[in-house]
């Protein structure tokens, strides 16, 4: 397993126009399968145009302490992508004015910012109805700086997203590194233990899967039920709700596919599981992604592709949620992975 | 043509028998959808018997198929294992129990 990102290793694939050169060629290119534009044109869905604004996603930098082989951010120990308390002020503002109902905090990992605490803080002050930490469990065991996490996120009414890609150590391990998976089962019986999960609990604890290889989740309220009760059962864990995310065809996932040679078959699955239903909800209809520099995206996807949003409106100095919203969503090949199956968004399906 | 019986490719094509058939086609992928729907079985169940099925018909592009398709439902590697063992232990024991057969022959053509 890899313990340096893309980046560092100076992978062609850090670039993001070389990603969107093979999401745009091959198979596309060579008419075996539609544009997704072409797709969603026969629906009438062509341009995508958002919707109300419902929620902020910002990603407040790169840097994690594990490095995933899925991960569409390309997120690791190395990267120095950090988000200034500079720039937080200004997405402060934003969120003291916005219309949307949920703030989305992720990254890397967001507690690695040495302002993430700060921020937080100041968040919470702003009224937002859901405020979300997407946080990956093993930073609460990485440093006992991080131990006191659960209650931090409990103080501040944070709801916590977490990702876990099964409730078997191997898979876990495989897809996340060696011990992640014990890591994770203390952090959520940590996070159990002050309320989060519990079935009645106001604290929200909610897991997301993805699958540990060139495959599409399945029914996502059947895997919910399949962890539910492993968790419980095994590890005497509670959560709320599993968000089933499908892994789209970008950075260290895209890398992998081309690797195993399993690129061709995912892109035939993705299109193949197209469904139109899904398109009207997409997450880029009511989400806008912010990079820890402050660009604006359509989501957390293209933010890593370096598609930045068709607006005049691009950086959050500008902002201006009416401007923003009266634009044309940038979409490529990778969008067949939000529209798969029940679709994908990050609360899981769409349909 | 491909120099080869068998090209994985082709799973993706298998839709297309319904173009030289269309209503017999239509019925059999009907058919075949709803049979893998939740019902008194639920669907994860009927992965598996589907796998196990696929090994003992040695059907390379339904083992590719059903493999995935576990893995899409969560099923982990030991029950996959099990499930072909499940199979492979009927077709074996559909073997042997004709040695009841042989034995029988064998009693009644010796003095």
């Amino acid at each position: 397993m890899a313990t340096k990102s893309l980046k560092a290793r100076h992978n062609a694939l850090a670039e993001s126009n070389r990603q969107l050169d093979i999401l745009n060629g091959g198979v596309f290119e060579e008419g075996e399968l539609p544009f997704f534009k072409d797709k969603i044109a026969e629906i009438g869905h062509f341009p995508l145009r958002p919707k109300k604004l419902e929620i902020l996603q910002i990603n407040v930098g790169y840097m994690c302490n594990q490095v995933c082989e899925h991960c569409h951010v390309d997120a690791g120990p190395d990267r120095k992508e950090i988000m200034t308390r500079d720039t937080m002020q200004m997405c402060l503002e934003i969120i003291k004015n916005t219309g949307a109902h949920t703030l989305d905090l992720t990254g890397g990992a967001p507690e690695m910012n040495p302002d993430f605490r700060w921020f937080v803080e100041e968040a919470a002050k702003a009224g937002i109805k859901d405020f979300i930490v997407r946080s990956n469990l093993t930073i609460i065991r990485a440093n006992k700086k991080y131990y006191d996490l659960p209650d931090f996120f409990k103080k501040h009414n944070v709801h916590v997203i977490s990702s876990m890609p099964h409730y078997t150590r191997g898979k876990t391990d495989k897809q996340r590194g060696d011990g992640v998976f014990d890591k994770s089962i203390k952090a959520l019986q940590e996070l159990n233990a002050v309320g989060y999960g519990m079935p009645d609990s106001p604290l929200r604890l909610d897991l997301v899967y993805n699958p540990s290889g060139a495959f599409l989740p399945g029914d996502q309220a059947a895997m919910e039920k399949d962890f539910k009760k492993a968790l419980k059962e095994d590890f005497d864990i509670a959560f709320h709700n599993l968000f089933a995310i499908t892994n789209l065809p970008i950075a260290r996932f895209l890398d992998y596919l081309i690797a195993s040679e399993n690129y061709e078959d995912y892109m035939y699955a993705l299109v193949e599981a197209y469904n139109p239903g899904a398109v009207e909800n997409v997450m880029c209809t009511n989400t806008i992604s912010i990079s820890w520099d402050g660009w604006i995206y359509d989501c957390d996807f293209n933010q890593m592709l370096g598609l930045k949003v068709a607006s005049k409106v691009k950086h959050i100095k500008d902002y201006n949620e009416e401007v923003l919203n009266d634009r044309n969503i940038i979409i490529s090949q990778h969008c067949y992975g939000c529209t798969a199956g029940a679709g994908s968004s990050c609360q899981g399906t769409v349909t | 043509m491909a120099n080869s019986y068998y090209d994985p490719a082709d799973l993706r094509k298998f839709g297309k028998i319904t173009e030289w058939s269309e209503e017999l086609g239509t019925k059999f992928f009907d058919y075949y959808g709803k049979v893998f729907e939740e019902g008194a079985l639920s669907a994860r169940e009927k992965s598996l018997i589907a796998l196990a099925v696929a090994h003992v018909v040695k059907c390379p592009y339904c083992i590719d198929a059903y493999t995935k398709d576990g893995l899409q439902k969560g099923i982990t590697k030991e029950e996959m294992m099990e499930a072909v063992h499940a199979g492979a232990a009927i077709e074996s024991g559909a073997t042997l129990v004709h040695g009841v057969q042989m034995m029988n022959k064998y009693d009644k053509l010796s003095m």
